[in-house]
């Protein structure tokens, strides 16, 4: 009997719905970041640098570009002959066949896939943080306190705290109480979701909680392990992390990247990023082009200007065109003489010549408010803008439009046009 | 899988200067991305040859990690699959390969246990794309022996490097000379060649029996009246990298859109996968027509050059015509003009290069301190 010491089961069903046009054809996990990744590939790559070589990825929503990023798992290095990468989306039962209906639920429903590998702790990851982080040091303190949960938790700003779960712990870091965002914090550490449970403990918990509808860790399963007297530790970490959870934040995370020395440096040698990319052709700066703080994937061309962007593999930027403070995503081409202010373009999208987007005053989007704003342009992937029109802020853009559906060839502030896919 | 495919890698090339002391040609690296040697393994690869040889001689570390793994070209496969051969001894030979057919001669049990009819024989130092099912069926049309693929120079260029051909109206090989003093035509043999495997054994056989071991002089030149030798004109890019001017004018090529389009097009060239992040570019760099490759980060000027893989350009640089191998350090305020910059190097701030009106190949040795 071959046994893994641990394994990780990876919840990558997630739609990821405050990323607007983003997400509606693609899970969450597999949206483009960073010029040349994709969010998976943060949590896939600190697995295989912590000597984590059994990955399962449980996925759910819009699974398509998921299993072809993820393959089998070659990129990583997860293609083995025990364990390696496994794909576990949800399956029809002789009883009873449902969805994934909540995380812990997702990881009950695939007990026999963890139970093959024998392991003695098993990692639960979520798809959709951008950190590097080394689950073997996690591991470590994990054993040194005979725990039977670990959570990572980091320190967040006191003032911020209350938008958290927060983990309350005595001196040895042993967790005594959670506060799910609370108005009067008393602790600062938040919990990441990232958690190393052993293995009997939660398989005795899954099992236990079958019945609970929409079986959740943080709200179910982590509760009951501390009701039923497990012990429970908080590992602390004081690096890097981010939730792109909203618009904001992962245009946020993207434009970091680009400073001079980044807080989330992609250049370290030691613990490489690994993704799956079929470009690897150099990529060309012409000799009218401008291109300052920004990165660049590979086999773009650049004919225009570039400031402070981050601009995918395979891309094309124009004559006289202008890009600033953006992020475009893999095998899109624009036009001449564009003008793009702070903009999300995703991927294979065309945009004319003469294009204007992010003009004008910001008027809160009458779609959905919460999720199209900070004053970014939002283009969905496989869209198309026809040449000269002009697009104004908290805008969104979905599927190929048409000279008709720019009243007076202008978006205003505020409108979307979403042609294709769900609306959301 | 009607012909399996033998690379020669073995070759080193005294007017490559300091550049080939660190790796055989194969191993160059080309056009920002890729090795030599990733333009013959990926038309193999792409005209569905299965099983390919590639035999290693002259210094083959460099290409023996870039060849580590066979699944970049897509040859890790059951049937079929990519075999390197270095030259070992045994028990009736303690001889390196002397010659390009004693290479194929040694490894002669790889060509009598195959089943394919046909082989391919392609050199590791030429940089170019072609469909080689193509030149297999013009092979059988003419029922020829050896079919030799060859390249019309332009007008006026020096061939004196090449094997240089004369074909009659039929397209067969009527004169072939190898790196003639005073060529007598501008087709030259672009080394990549079409012969049956029943045949090549037969020939390389009787070429160690009378103690001789190169395919060109020995097979190819003495056989070109007694076998049914025909040219395969090559109408499109084909470039052979042997000189530092030649490497130099190679990469230079990629910057021409037409070039670089070429190649990026279906079907791919493929290359070992660095795993790099983004090109970066900080404030001050000023980049003008060239190429930049993955995980390059850039401080300054740089014109009409080509920085491959992992260059590091510091402040206030001047990068003029250059091409900068991978993983090269550039400190501040130096300039850099008509040079090739070899891989790994550190160039300290302050410094100065020039080729001239030449070429100057940049070999320091300093150490790289790393923050």
């Amino acid at each position: 009997m071959i046994r893994k010491e641990m394994i990780a089961m990876l919840l990558a069903g997630g739609q990821g719905s405050r990323l607007g046009v983003l997400t509606s054809k693609v899970a969450k996990p597999a949206v483009a970041f960073g010029g040349k990744y994709r969010i998976i590939d943060f949590p896939l790559s600190n697995c295989v640098n912590s000597g984590i070589d059994t990955v399962g990825v449980l996925t759910q929503y819009q699974p398509l570009r998921l299993n072809a990023h993820i393959g089998i798992g070659i990129p990583w290095d997860l293609d083995r002959n025990h364990g390696g990468v496994t794909v576990l989306p949800p399956y029809e039962k002789s009883d009873n066949s449902e969805w994934y209906t909540g995380t812990a639920n997702a990881i009950y429903q695939n007990l026999n896939y963890i139970e093959s590998y024998h392991p003695e702790y098993v990692l639960i990851l979520s798809g959709d943080h951008i950190y590097k982080m080394n689950y073997e040091v996690m591991l470590d303190f994990h054993k040194e306190n005979n725990a039977d949960v670990t959570i990572a938790a980091m320190p967040v700003p006191w003032e911020e705290a209350s938008r958290f779960g927060l983990v309350i712990t005595d001196g040895n870091k042993q967790i005594q109480e959670f506060e799910e965002k609370p108005q009067n914090p008393t602790s600062n550490l938040a919990s990441m979701g990232i958690y190393i449970f052993n293995w009997s403990v939660l398989r005795e918990a899954l099992v236990t909680m079958s019945e609970q509808s929409n079986c959740d860790f943080g709200k179910h399963i982590i509760p009951y392990c501390r009701e039923n007297g497990r012990r429970l530790f908080a590992y602390e970490y004081n690096g890097y992390w981010k939730d792109v959870g909203t618009l904001g934040s992962y245009w946020e995370a993207n434009m970091e990247l680009i400073d001079l020395i980044p807080e989330f440096n992609l250049y370290e040698e030691y613990w490489k990023i690994y993704t799956n990319s079929d470009t690897i052709e150099p990529q060309y700066i012409s000799a009218d082009a401008v291109t300052e703080r920004c990165i660049i994937g590979e086999g773009s061309e650049i004919y225009g200007k570039v400031y402070g962007s981050v601009i995918g593999p395979g891309v094309i930027i124009g004559k006289d065109t202008v890009v600033r403070d953006s992020i475009i995503m893999q095998n899109t081409k624009i036009g001449d003489n564009v003008n793009i202010a702070k903009s999300i373009i995703a991927e294979n999208v065309k945009i004319g010549d003469n294009v204007e987007l992010g003009i004008g005053e910001e008027v809160p989007n009458k779609l959905n408010e919460s999720v199209y704003a900070f004053g970014l342009v939002t283009i969905g992937e496989n869209s198309v803008i026809p040449s000269g029109m002009k697009v104004g802020k908290n805008t969104a853009i979905f599927g190929e439009t048409e000279t008709g559906d720019y009243p007076d060839g202008i978006l205003a502030s505020g409108e979307s046009i979403i042609k294709a896919g769900d609306i959301v | 899988m009607k012909a399996l495919g033998i690379i020669l890698a073995g070759g080193n090339n005294s007017k490559m200067q300091e550049l080939s002391n660190k790796r055989a040609i194969a191993a160059m690296p080309v056009g920002g991305s890729y090795r030599c040697i990733d333009f013959a393994l990926s038309n193999m690869s792409n005209s569905h040859i299965q099983k390919v040889a590639v035999l290693t001689q002259y210094n083959a570390r460099s290409l023996n990690e870039h060849l580590s793994s066979s699944k970049w070209w897509d040859f890790g496969r059951k049937q079929g699959g990519l075999y390197v051969f270095n030259p070992t001894v045994t028990s009736d030979n303690a001889w390196w390969y002397r010659g390009t057919a004693d290479a194929m001669y040694r490894n002669i049990d790889f060509l009598k246990r195959s089943h394919e009819p046909y082989v391919i024989i392609a050199a590791g130092d030429c940089v170019y794309k072609i469909d080689y099912n193509q030149i297999l069926e013009y092979h059988i049309e003419k029922k020829a022996d050896i079919t030799i693929v060859c390249k019309d120079m332009p007008m006026g260029e020096d061939v004196s490097r090449f094997g240089v051909v004369r074909m009659n109206e039929d397209s067969r090989i009527v004169e072939f000379e190898e790196k003639p003093m005073v060529a007598q035509s501008n087709t030259i043999s672009a080394g990549i060649y079409v012969i049956r495997r029943r045949q090549l054994i037969e020939m390389l056989e009787r070429c160690a029996q009378e103690n001789r071991h190169d395919f060109v002089t020995d097979i190819l030149i003495r056989y070109k009246n007694m076998k049914r030798i025909y040219g395969y004109k090559m109408e499109e890019y084909w470039s052979n990298i042997a000189t530092v001017e030649s490497y130099y004018r190679t990469n230079m090529d990629f910057l021409k859109p037409e070039i670089r389009r070429y190649f990026k097009d279906e079907p791919k060239i493929y290359s070992k996968v660095d795993d790099l992040p983004p090109a970066k570019y900080n404030i001050g760099s000023e980049v003008r027509n060239s190429l930049i490759s993955s995980g390059c980060i850039i401080n300054s000027k740089v014109e009409n050059s080509i920085l491959f893989k992992k260059a590091f350009v510091g402040k206030n640089c001047v990068i003029k015509n250059s091409i900068i191998l991978n993983d090269v350090y550039i400190g501040d305020n130096t300039h850099i003009e008509n040079c090739i910059v070899e891989s790994r190097d550190t160039l300290r701030a302050n410094t100065y290069f020039s080729g001239g009106d030449g070429i100057k190949v940049v070999y320091e040795h300093n150490e790289r301190y790393v923050i």
